[in-house]
């Protein structure tokens, strides 16, 4: 039932009931009181926070739902002013706006092998997409890769819902020593039986997907994350181009047939604030220390 | 304004301004309104006619004639309760409203050149007369009828067409939440419509009022997708009323249009007007910075992006609009203003592409020349490109004000509600009932973007509809 007049948060106070560190002062997952938001979030959906009164509004995928207990999983990396804020918070305070879910869920359907893969903080939404497989009946089979084995996420969440788990690290502290694409590539090398995949992280490694895949001639899906307002359809903010068409990806994506998605274009944007964004960090950090 | 004809008639009250270089720098009301002495010779210019043509020229049936009169006799009290039995944002009206078009354009006067000046003068009264509303202003019967917590509407969406449409069922005793998807209530009125023609604290005082009404206003509450209409009449509502809006900003499909520099009009006042950009790095909004900046179309939103960009300190802000000043389908006082305040209107003209460096950052538009063909059937005249003609405009800040298309997220997830070829949805333009039982839309997302007084007589329509079903 709705809360009569309550002003913020869909169905209840936003209430952070949990905060884990995954890696110190850059990553950490929160479980935060949510049930109307839980209730309906699917994977591939993300939420729209805002933090104070002058706070910006950023986007954040829902990296689990439990409808049961009411709470959703967000997990941030700290890049600027925003997420560093985020980051201190914890236990028993409140997200001020919590808005969602948002962006057009995975379509998930049972088809056999669906590999997922996973860059950095991306392992985290893309757990949601594989967890979602997993329970539809999909063979999953997860690929994640960060730069060293402590800055790898989510790895015993995903060995519960995945066929295998396949690990690279770029020093080799465990799995393959490369990058995600290249244990990517062997596996379809290997296995002529995948039907789907599906790639969350930094764009550079999007782009690889979409290049690894395409001889192969499956399907390939990715979530975009180019800068959001409003992330329901309203300032064009998030706009990609994929197959020379300008779409909004926060309601017509974020996820996109791979090939398609001109992925220079969305990395120049994502620079459209950079001077404004290292002026916003310098500030919090300087009031941070006084 | 000029005047036709030979008349004896006194011209129009002029209204005071703040100056125009003062303003330009600033985001304060730019028009300041009437005192009661101005007011109070205006209204006694009104002819109170026997068949007052007035009052047919307003979307939401206000008795011009009886409220002007009462303010002729510094009956502000009257005045104010006759306004608010069929307006319940008459303070937002007064100024936002295109008079010129509706109310003004059919009175008596207007052939002299001098209407009535009726928005001003609601305005005046709006704003002095100003007590936080109670039932007895909203009916104007002086009959409070206590809220019945069973008989539940819930509108999605909280423009004014909401707004109107929760202070008419509230004032007769009809529990009423509102559902916004942004964090916070009012829609266009308060991500759109500039600080320096409807202060905020405006609309937040019209929303404070119904908030009296014990109208619910839930934030963060995405229709579709947070909660859908099956999960609304599940939790007791009797009725949705849907009033999302035209929100959704429209492109040109041309060459470098992504660039960076290269903004929505809609994304720029947002992140300027809710986000309070305006105030970055205090607020952590950034706002794009342009000192050469091309504001594309030749509309009001246009008119407010211009505007808005003279005041964060451009150097030159050019309106390109592709048929000529007379065809502007801005407000003729907005674009006035826009001009006094040092924006410049380059006409006849589109863009064809846009470039920019290594970086992606925009440096220049390259424009094409146009002619008007003669009229053609749709009585407006076709602006046509001219063969080869092309000039270049230097610009670090493109706004893109070319209309909008109807918002998706409710009826995206929604299939049972019947849509027109353009995605807006289909409503009774009497009642306002869609294709679903007890769901009624109206506003910008059943007509397409139009205006305030529009969507809020829209709202007004389907309340009374709706009251009238929940009573039978
Ligand atoms: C659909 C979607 C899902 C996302 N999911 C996650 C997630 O689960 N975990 C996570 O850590 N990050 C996620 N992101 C990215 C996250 O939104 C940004 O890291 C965050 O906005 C940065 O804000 P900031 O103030 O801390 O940093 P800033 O200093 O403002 O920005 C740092 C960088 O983040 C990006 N960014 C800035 N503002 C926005 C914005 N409003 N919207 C999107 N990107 C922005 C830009 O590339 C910028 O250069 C997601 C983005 C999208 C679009
Ligand atoms: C810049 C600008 C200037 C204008 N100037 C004038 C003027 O001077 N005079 C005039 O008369 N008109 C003007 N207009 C037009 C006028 O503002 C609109 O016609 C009017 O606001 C439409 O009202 P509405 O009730 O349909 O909803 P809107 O005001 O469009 O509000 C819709 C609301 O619904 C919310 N919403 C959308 N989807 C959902 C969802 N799924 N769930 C919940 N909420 C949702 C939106 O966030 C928004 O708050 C202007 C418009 C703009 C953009
Ligand atoms: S609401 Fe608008 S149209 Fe109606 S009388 Fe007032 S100013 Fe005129
Ligand atoms: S038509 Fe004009 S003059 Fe006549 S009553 Fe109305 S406002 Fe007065
Ligand atoms: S974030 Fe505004 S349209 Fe997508």
């Amino acid at each position: 039932m709705l809360p009569a007049g309550d002003k913020s948060g869909a169905g209840g106070m936003n209430k952070i009931v949990k905060k884990r560190v995954l890696i110190p002062d850059r990553v950490s997952e929160m479980t935060i009181e949510a049930p109307l938001i839980a209730s309906k979030a699917k994977p591939g959906n993300f939420a729209v926070l805002r933090l104070t009164e002058k706070g910006e509004r950023i986007p954040l995928t829902i990296a689990d739902a439990d409808p049961e207990l009411g709470h959703i999983l967000i997990v941030y990396l700290v890049m600027g002013k925003t997420t560093a804020f985020l980051d201190t918070l914890g236990e028993g305070d409140s997200i001020l706006d919590l808005c969602g879910p948002l962006g057009r869920p995975t379509r998930i359907k049972k088809q056999g092998t669906v590999v997922c893969v996973g860059g950095g903080t991306g392992i985290a939404a893309m757990h949601h997409i594989a967890k979602g497989n997993f329970k539809a009946g999909n063979k999953v089979v997860s690929v994640i890769g960060a730069r060293s084995k402590d800055l790898l996420l989510f790895k015993p969440e995903l060995e519960k819902i995945s066929h295998s788990v396949l690990v690279s690290t770029d020093d080799g502290s465990l799995g393959h020593k490369g990058m995600v694409t290249e244990v990517l590539e062997k596996y379809l090398q290997n296995d002529p039986e995948v039907r789907e995949v599906i790639g969350v992280g930094p764009v550079p490694m999007m782009r690889a997907v979409a290049r690894v895949t395409e001889p192969f001639g499956v399907r390939t899906l990715v979530s975009l994350n180019s800068i959001m307002v409003d992330g329901m359809g309203m300032c064009g903010s998030c706009r990609v181009t994929v197959d020379g068409k300008n779409l909004f990806a926060c309601v017509e994506g974020p996820e996109f047939e791979a090939s398609k998605v001109d992925f220079d274009e969305l990395m120049m944007r994502l620079n459209a604030f950079k001077a404004q964004e290292q002026i916003s960090m310098e500030l919090f950090k300087q009031r941070k220390q006084s | 304004m000029k005047k036709k004809g030979k008349s004896k008639v006194r011209p129009r009250t002029p209204m005071s301004m703040l100056d125009p270089k003062e303003r330009a720098k600033m985001f304060s009301e730019v028009a300041l309104g009437y005192n009661l002495k101005e007011a109070i010779a205006e209204a006694r210019r009104c002819l109170q006619c026997k068949k007052p043509s007035c009052i047919k020229g307003c979307p939401v049936d206000v008795d011009c004639k009886s409220f002007i009169r009462m303010v002729a006799e510094n009956d502000l009290h009257g005045a104010f309760t006759k306004i608010k039995e069929t307006n319940s944002l008459p303070a937002i009206c007064g100024r936002v409203c295109p008079q010129e078009n509706q109310c003004e354009m059919v009175c008596k006067l207007c052939p002299t050149g001098h209407p009535i000046a009726i928005g001003r003068l609601e305005r005046f009264v709006a704003d002095n007369y100003y007590a936080s509303t109670s039932c007895e202003e909203e009916t104007g019967s002086g009959v409070c009828i206590p809220i019945d917590e069973n008989l539940k509407v819930a509108a999605i969406g909280s423009g004014p067409s909401s707004l109107t449409l929760a202070g008419f069922l509230a004032a007769r005793g009809v529990k009423v939440s509102v559902f916004e998807a942004l964090h916070a209530p009012g829609g266009v009125l308060v991500y759109g419509i500039p600080e320096f023609r409807l202060p905020k604290s405006v609309v937040q005082r019209e929303i404070e009022s119904l908030k009296n009404l014990q109208v619910d206003f839930l934030c963060n509450y995405v229709g579709g997708m947070t909660v859908s209409i099956d999960d609304l009449f599940h939790q007791g509502y009797k009725a949705v009323f849907i009033g999302v809006g035209a929100g959704l900003p429209k492109f040109m499909n041309l060459p470098g249009e992504n660039l960076i520099g290269i903004y929505s009009a809609n994304e720029y006042l947002t992140r300027v007007n809710l986000m309070h950009g305006y105030r970055f790095p205090e607020y952590d909004t950034p706002v794009p910075p342009g000192k050469n900046v091309v504001v594309i179309g030749g509309g009001n939103v246009a008119m407010d992006a211009a505007r808005t960009a003279l005041r964060l300190g451009a150097g030159n802000v050019k309106v390109v609009y592709r048929r000529t000043k007379g065809e502007m389908p801005a407000r003729l006082e907005e674009l006035e203003h826009a001009l006094e305040e040092g924006v410049e209107l380059e006409i006849l003209c589109t863009p064809v592409s846009f470039h920019g460096d290594e970086q992606g950052v925009l440096q220049k538009v390259v424009m094409q020349r146009m002619e008007l063909l003669e009229a053609d059937e749709s009585g407006r005249k076709k602006p046509v490109p001219l063969e080869g003609d092309f000039f270049e405009l230097e610009a670090d800040l493109v706004i893109m004000a070319v209309g909008t298309g109807s918002n998706m997220v409710l009826t995206q997830t929604t299939p049972e509600l019947k849509l027109n070829k353009r995605g807006y949805i289909l409503a009774d333009a009497q009642s306002g009932e869609t294709s679903m039982d007890m769901v009624f839309a109206g506003g910008d997302i059943v007509t397409g973007a139009a205006t305030v007084v529009e969507a809020m007589g829209a709202g007004r329509r389907a309340a009374k509809e709706i009251l009238r079903r929940l009573k039978a």
